[in-house]
């Protein structure tokens, strides 16, 4: 996996689905790619860790529908901005690369 | 900034847990709990779900690790552990660290007392491009000697030859003086500098308050009573008071108004003195148009577009000049190379950048000398760590392998390593630190001379902390890495084993005994060289008895004061409670003055040496305890030989030494024979000798009793008395100012003691003895340390061995011997090599030693004994121990 991007799969997932907690994000993420993309423990959680030490997400305890206690996280104002400039830097990025790749073909 | 902000939060977490590890914990166990039903949903094994969200283990180490710093922690934790090794092995870390810091403080305190003295650069504009004016010359006695000290005459010549090639400046010799500050009547002691009013400008100093010395300041002789203090006089004395601008004192009774404050950090052109005030020059008047009166140094700055060489080419050929004239003077008689040689003798160009000063050139080289002395002392106490750590690493081999074989990295155990004596090297530069903040005001102290004390400026600044870092540094790097190195490169198998390459280990540890031990015996033989020097100074006979007798320095403007003044002052002195005796001269033996004059005895020729001369009172001799042998003393009305005001002969008489009877007489009986002394060129002036007196010294401690006469003292303005107390004449000296001061209203006094003028002559032989004999205590310890500790150790290691000995009845000095045989050669070997590098040193500091030689047979005996002994007691506990291993015990504990 590229790095970074998985900073960019969790931020742009708690935009678009909200406050979620560490396992329903994955379960998005894999199910989105179809489930190509396995995330383990020991790669998700730190990275949250590390989100919410750069103070892009909110981490808090809460209980989920089926009335279990975990810990939802939250996009910050800081969060959707460093999300909203990730996201131009990636489509900058992955238009040079095609343009690239097909120049090559 | 959010990487910043992430790097704050993690170095806060691993100082305190951020999120718990429960709370961490409980998070995966949802994520667990939620997976494996999920996976039951799908009808798939609980196992799989299991593969999906890989370990709990592994995710929290993770999490641990992004939750702080996981390097600081293992730092942290490394400290922990490095901290409980010590403690473990507390002598052995407490000596170490002992030894080391010692010999940091040690060193460091040398390291400031050199940068203080020799290194700083004065705190002024292009220091690089400042020089003084010097003569390489000879003393009388022939030994090399340099001497910077100019009068004002001979300035102004090489003052106008220089012209516009450069800034040429009269920078006094610092002298102290006592002032009257505003109106008060109790003399203070300051420290004066005369400068030229161009000194300040050149230096580009800028003032603290008021104005510096221009050169509008120095144009009149006589006439610009003003005067610039220092800043740290200005604290010292006036607490810093704004209002000092525009006060007065005098000196003397010459007034001066203060006008400025010289910048803080400037404390002068000396370094070893601190000057107070700064005086225009042309306010020593008297001074200025007298050829031969010496009181300032020569410094020049050549202006931008001169080299040095080009301004030293002027000031050489207007010295050229200068000796053309001199030379025609010179009796007939003097050899033609003689000649030659003073018309083209070099003048030398001296970088001043660190300033010029008397002390520096006194002390140069001891502080060079103790400088090297510490850096041995600070090497023995290198080897006594560096076998402490390799002795430590070979017992942890062990522990190093288990830790490779758990899986720790190599750069985890340097880590490991490093850490550890980086703690000891710490440990060891906080008590260093705090020996040296001892012992540099100490060493000052040392080099102090009574009534001229030497001040430093030993601010604690950024060089000796640099410095010391750097050692620190230094050694933390040069005894953890090998070690380090070592331990990272443990096979696990073998040293588990018990089997490690030992050999390599005790050749190291023999070679850095061997080295320990020459470096202590050559500390210890140059200490013996010293310490016999000072003694030797010390016991020298000097002819008369110096306990008990106070000096008087009165010195009194104006008009030469009558001989029969002088004479009633001292009858009035002699005649209060707990005089002995009282007497008074031209000035004081050994006070660093003399005189002499050319004495001929008809047919003979002239001593190459001229005899010293010295005017005396009645009953000097009496006074002084100087022993008359034959012919009388003086009486007030005899007269000396001397000029008249129009410089025709005057006879009269005088009272020799028994040196001078021998040289000019031989066997026979000087007194009342007639000599001939010559004050002037071609001038002769009959001298009748009335008496022999007993040979005492003069000048320096250090030369052999010299011929010498004595004449009747005569009028004049400055004299020194001599009073012989039944106490301390210290005691006496403020009784006996308050009657001079009955005579001679407004004259200071200055008191001091014949044994302070003596103390005096040894100063640098005492810094020298004291400090090396120091040094020397120092290194026989650190190396006593070490012996003892390697010989402990290895007893330690070969305890099983020497057990199976002595069961099978090896008798206990064979065992002794075993022991103590393998550390025999590298003692041996290393006190001949340091007895070498002695005999070495020995010869090369010859001048400065007195009635000691190197190959002397104590000199070379003593330090072998001394080392021998300190070996020997350093061996006595592992020996006993050795012996008392019991072969039951020892054989069952393994």
């Amino acid at each position: 996996m590229l790095q970074g991007t998985l900073d960019l799969m969790v931020l742009q997932t708690l935009d678009t689905l909200g406050s979620q907690h560490g396992y329903a994000i994955a379960a998005r993420l894999e199910q989105v790619s179809g489930g190509a993309l396995q995330l383990n423990m020991g790669t998700l959680y730190p990275g949250l860790m590390r989100l919410e030490q750069r103070g892009l997400v909110k981490g808090s305890w809460g209980t989920t529908e089926s009335n279990r206690k975990a810990r939802f996280y939250a996009l910050t104002a800081a969060g959707r901005r460093e999300l909203a400039k990730e996201k131009q830097a990636w489509d900058r990025m992955t238009t040079i690369m095609q343009a690239l790749l097909r120049g090559d073909a | 900034m959010r990487l910043l902000r992430e790097w704050m939060i993690r170095l806060l977490g691993a100082l305190r847990p951020g999120r718990s590890d429960a709370d961490l914990q409980e998070e995966l166990r949802l994520h667990l709990e939620l997976a494996a039903e999920d996976a039951q949903r799908r009808g798939e094994p609980p196992r799989n779900a299991r593969l999906h969200t890989g370990g709990a283990a592994q995710a929290m180490e993770a999490l641990r690790d992004q939750r702080g710093w996981p390097w600081l922690h293992s730092v942290s934790s490394d400290l922990v552990f490095a901290w409980r090794q010590l403690r473990k092995h507390r002598t052995a870390s407490l000596a170490a660290i002992l030894s080391l810091g010692l010999a940091v403080g040690a060193t460091t305190a040398a390291f400031r007392l050199l940068d203080a003295v020799l290194l700083r650069t004065l705190p002024v504009a292009e220091p690089d491009r400042l020089f003084v004016l010097g003569w390489n010359s000879m003393t009388s006695q022939g030994e090399p000697d340099y001497r910077d000290d100019f009068d004002y005459p001979t300035f102004r010549r090489y003052k106008d030859a220089i012209g516009l090639n450069g800034d040429v400046m009269v920078v006094g010799t610092s002298a102290r003086q006592l002032a009257l500050v505003d109106n008060s009547t109790e003399p203070e002691p300051v420290m004066r500098q005369y400068y030229s009013g161009n000194v300040f400008p050149t230096f580009g100093l800028q003032p603290a308050l008021g104005r510096l010395l221009t050169p509008s300041d120095d144009v009149a002789p006589g006439g610009h009573p003003v005067a610039v203090i220092s800043y740290d006089y200005w604290m010292r004395r006036f607490a810093g008071d704004p209002s000092v601008i525009g006060r007065s004192f005098r000196i003397g009774r010459q007034p001066f108004e203060i006008v400025g404050v010289a910048p803080k950090g400037f404390t002068g052109t000396e370094p070893g003195r601190i000057a107070d005030l700064f005086i225009p020059a042309m306010m020593n008047a008297q001074a200025l148009n007298a050829p031969g009166w010496s009181w300032f140094r020569i410094w020049v700055r050549p202006n931008a577009g001169n080299s040095f060489e080009q301004v030293r080419e002027l000031v050489q050929a207007q010295v050229g000049r200068d000796r053309q004239d001199t030379v025609k003077n010179f009796p007939s008689t003097t050899p033609g190379p003689l000649i030659t040689a003073y018309l083209n003798e070099k003048i030398l160009l001296a970088p001043a950048g660190n300033g010029a000063s008397g002390p520096q050139r006194t002390f140069r080289r001891p502080l060079f000398i103790l400088a090297g002395l510490v850096v041995l002392v600070l090497l023995i106490a290198c080897a006594n760590v560096a076998n402490l750590l390799t002795a430590q690493a070979i017992t942890r081999a062990r522990e190093m392998a288990l830790r490779v074989s758990i899986g720790a990295g190599r750069w985890r155990l340097i880590q490991l390593v490093l850490v550890e004596s980086a703690l000891l090297a710490i440990c060891a530069s906080l008590v260093g630190a705090l020996f040296a903040w001892w012992a540099a005001p100490f060493v000052v102290s040392l080099l102090s001379q009574i009534g001229e004390p030497i001040r430093l400026v030993l601010d604690l600044d950024w060089r000796s902390v640099a410095f010391s870092l750097a050692l620190t540094l230094t050694v933390t790097v040069l005894f953890g890495i090998a070690p380090a190195l070592r331990a990272s490169a443990v096979t696990p198998l073998s040293a588990i084993k018990g089997h490690d390459d030992s050999h390599a280990n005790r050749r190291l540890v023999r070679s850095l005994i061997g080295a320990q031990m020459a470096f202590c015996l050559f500390v210890l033989f140059v200490a013996g060289l010293f310490a016999t020097t000072l003694r030797n100074l010390s016991n020298r006979p000097l002819g008369f008895e110096s306990e008990r007798v106070l000096l008087l320095d009165i010195n009194r403007p104006g008009e030469r004061q009558p001989i029969h003044v002088w004479a009633a002052l001292t009858d009035q002195i002699r005649g209060m409670p707990g005089v002995e005796s009282a007497a008074f001269a031209n000035w004081a033996p050994l006070s660093e003055n003399r005189w002499r004059w050319p004495v001929y005895v008809a047919p003979r020729r002239a001593e190459e040496v001229s005899p010293y001369f010295l005017g005396v009172s009645p009953a000097y001799f009496d006074t002084m305890r100087i022993g008359m042998v034959g012919g009388r003393d003086f009486r007030i009305d005899d007269t000396p030989p001397t000029l008249d005001q129009e410089k025709r002969p005057v006879p009269g008489v005088g009272i020799v030494n028994e040196t001078f009877s021998r040289v000019y007489f031989g066997a026979q009986n000087p007194v009342g024979r007639q000599v001939i002394v010559r004050p002037d060129k071609d001038m002769d002036v009959p001298m009748e000798i009335v008496g022999v007196v007993r040979d005492a010294v003069y000048y320096d401690l250090r030369e052999p009793m010299r011929p010498t006469v004595y004449v009747p003292i005569e009028a004049g303005n400055q004299r020194t008395l001599f009073v012989r107390t039944a106490a301390d004449p210290l005691a006496l000296a403020a009784t006996m100012r308050s009657e001079v001061s009955k005579t001679y209203k407004d004259t200071p006094v200055l008191a001091t003691t014949q044994s302070t003028l003596i103390r005096r002559q040894v100063v640098r032989e005492r810094l020298l003895a004291t400090l090396s004999l120091f040094f020397a205590v120092l290194a026989l310890l650190l190396a006593g340390i070490g012996l003892y500790g390697v010989l402990n150790y290895a007893v330690i290691q070969q305890r099983r061995e020497i057990g199976i000995r002595m069961a099978l009845g090896a008798r206990a000095t064979h065992v002794v011997k075993r022991v103590v045989t393998e550390m025999l050669s590298p003692v041996g070997l290393g006190a001949v090599v340091g007895l070498a590098l002695g005999l070495a040193f020995g010869g090369l500091v010859e001048s400065i030693l007195f009635e000691v030689k190197a190959t002397d047979a104590s000199t070379i005996a003593t330090p072998l004994l001394v080392l021998a002994v300190a070996a020997f007691l350093a061996a006595l506990p592992p020996a006993i121990r050795a012996v008392r291993t019991d072969p039951a015990q020892t054989l069952r504990s393994e």
